[in-house]
């Protein structure tokens, strides 16, 4: 399989030029804009057959994708912060309408203050949109996730739109090697879009979209909530073919260390690498202490979850997003809510960390296992990384 | 339809996909406050009323203008404010209580 050096932005690039979507239609922001300013080049450069759509806004660009969509196109876009926090007024339509658009979202800290660094605080707030959620730990799975995320929004049991996020500028401007998939094996994996309808089917009309009062609209909605449900099974599916295909393997969830691990972390995005260090060098101390990597937050994991943290006796969760006030960030509240009643559960603390691009540090990371080694003592809601 | 017939979420076409022209069974001429009279000896058939009309209320007939569909027209005034004769062909005028 080809290597290259590739940043984050690149490779998200390089899977959209392999994918050939039928349409993009995206604005630049910082520091998604790489992704579609070099597949853009592509486009003019020939490498594609995308018809590509440069619109006035990041509303526009999901408002365009949403309509290319229904008309029959597979459909790619990419965006970051107060970009995505423009098209939360399309998304949940996009995902109503089952459209299985694709996006790139580069996790920044939404404004104010205006900040242009990561943070989690953009992909949290669309979490309610009826999205699919992956998130990338580096260059490689942001690559891996993009190529398994047209398979996964356009599988004919799912069909709803799935974002890929990576984390500003960590991973989105980090230079990596990584493995890329042969032009053609990429084709041949992601295959066609076989729309059901068409909005350019002249012979066979359709309304979409139309008014849904009280007496439709609930049952529209629990549709888009089991396709939620159903798809995590799909997404193993196609992770497993993908694995076939080059040997990565895929999960909703990563284990690291896990298994006889006393003390845990649970993160998603590139922490879940630095802590990865952590955990290698506590281990080679003997201490066990292990990571559990969310890599789909929608659909929620909540049971293999559950079952891989069953056995562990304190674990943090980290949380890069904060939800003030609320019973912590939007991962712990997901994963007490999904351990609240387990006979085997461990005990549970919270830390709202890195916001606006603060540095996530090896010592960081250390902290927080020191503090699960005497978490009795530990208050439930905790932040690092913020002076005091 | 009684609340007994109506298809449960499993049935229900998935994302709301309806047969097309359904906007045709629903009347929204009610919602008039003006309503547009056609004024034939001096509309010079350009069709820009028909081009304008935001909801398909401009009626044709081989291809020349013939007046408005009343169950479907809102009353906007698009069309009177796009006719180009002199005086215009299209008036609006108040919707009868």
């Amino acid at each position: 399989m080809p290597t290259a050096a590739k940043t984050g932005n690149e490779a998200m690039a390089e899977a959209m030029r392999q994918i050939n979507p039928d349409v993009v239609a995206a604005y630049p922001i910082t520091p998604a804009t790489e992704i579609v300013m070099i597949f853009a080049s592509f486009v003019a450069d020939g490498l594609v057959d995308t018809e590509y759509i440069p619109v006035e806004s990041e509303h526009s660009a999901m408002s365009a994708c949403v309509g290319a969509s229904a008309a029959g196109a597979r459909v790619m876009t990419g965006t970051s912060s107060q970009g995505l926090a423009l098209m939360y007024e399309i998304l949940p339509i996009a995902s109503a309408l089952r459209l299985p658009i694709i996006m790139s979202d580069v996790n920044r800290a939404l404004s104010g203050p205006i900040n242009i660094h990561c943070d989690h605080s953009d992909t949290m707030a669309a979490r309610d949109f009826g999205w699919i959620q992956i998130f990338s730990e580096n260059a490689q799975e942001a690559y891996d996730n993009l190529i398994q995320a047209v398979r996964i929004a356009e599988h004919p049991k799912v069909k709803l739109p799935t974002m890929v996020t990576t984390d500003g500028f960590i991973i989105s401007h980090c230079l990596e090697k990584i493995e890329i998939l042969e032009d053609a094996q990429a084709k041949q994996f992601v295959g066609e879009r076989k729309a059901e309808v068409s909005l350019l089917d002249v012979e066979h009309p359709v309304t979409l979209g139309a008014l849904d009062l009280p007496d439709y609209y609930f049952e529209h909605k629990l549709q888009v909530a089991e396709a939620m449900r159903q798809a995590s099974q799909h997404i193993l599916e196609i992770a497993k073919e993908f694995e076939q295909q080059t040997g990565r393997k895929y999960d909703l969830i990563e284990n690291y260390k896990l298994d006889d691990a006393e003390i845990a972390i649970v993160a998603l995005g590139s922490t879940a690498g630095t802590t990865k260090a952590v955990v290698d060098e506590l281990r080679s101390k003997g201490v066990k202490a292990g990571l559990l990597k969310i890599r789909v937050f929608r659909p929620f994991p909540a049971e293999a979850l559950a079952k891989a943290l069953a056995n562990v006796a304190a674990v943090a969760v980290l949380d890069r997003a904060d939800s003030y006030s609320a019973q912590g960030g939007p991962v712990y509240t997901e994963i007490s809510s999904a351990l609240y009643g387990k006979t085997k559960a461990p005990k549970l603390i919270n830390y709202v960390y890195g916001l606006g691009g603060r540095d996530v540090t090896i010592d960081d990371i250390r902290g927080v296992f020191s503090d699960l080694q005497k978490i009795d003592k530990m208050p439930t809601f905790n932040y690092f990384g913020v002076r005091e | 339809m009684s609340e007994a017939k109506k298809p449960g979420w499993r049935e229900l076409p998935e994302a709301d996909v309806l047969a097309a022209g359904t906007a045709d069974k629903f009347h929204t001429g009610g919602w008039r406050s003006e309503r547009p009279r056609w004024i034939p000896e001096t509309c010079i058939q350009c069709m820009i009323c028909w081009i304008a009309c935001p909801d398909v209320a401009v009626t044709t007939k081989d291809g020349k203008m013939t007046g408005f569909d009343y169950d479907h027209c809102k009353g906007c005034g698009i069309c009177a404010f796009e006719c180009p004769t002199k005086p215009n062909s299209i008036v609006m005028e108040l919707e009868k209580k």
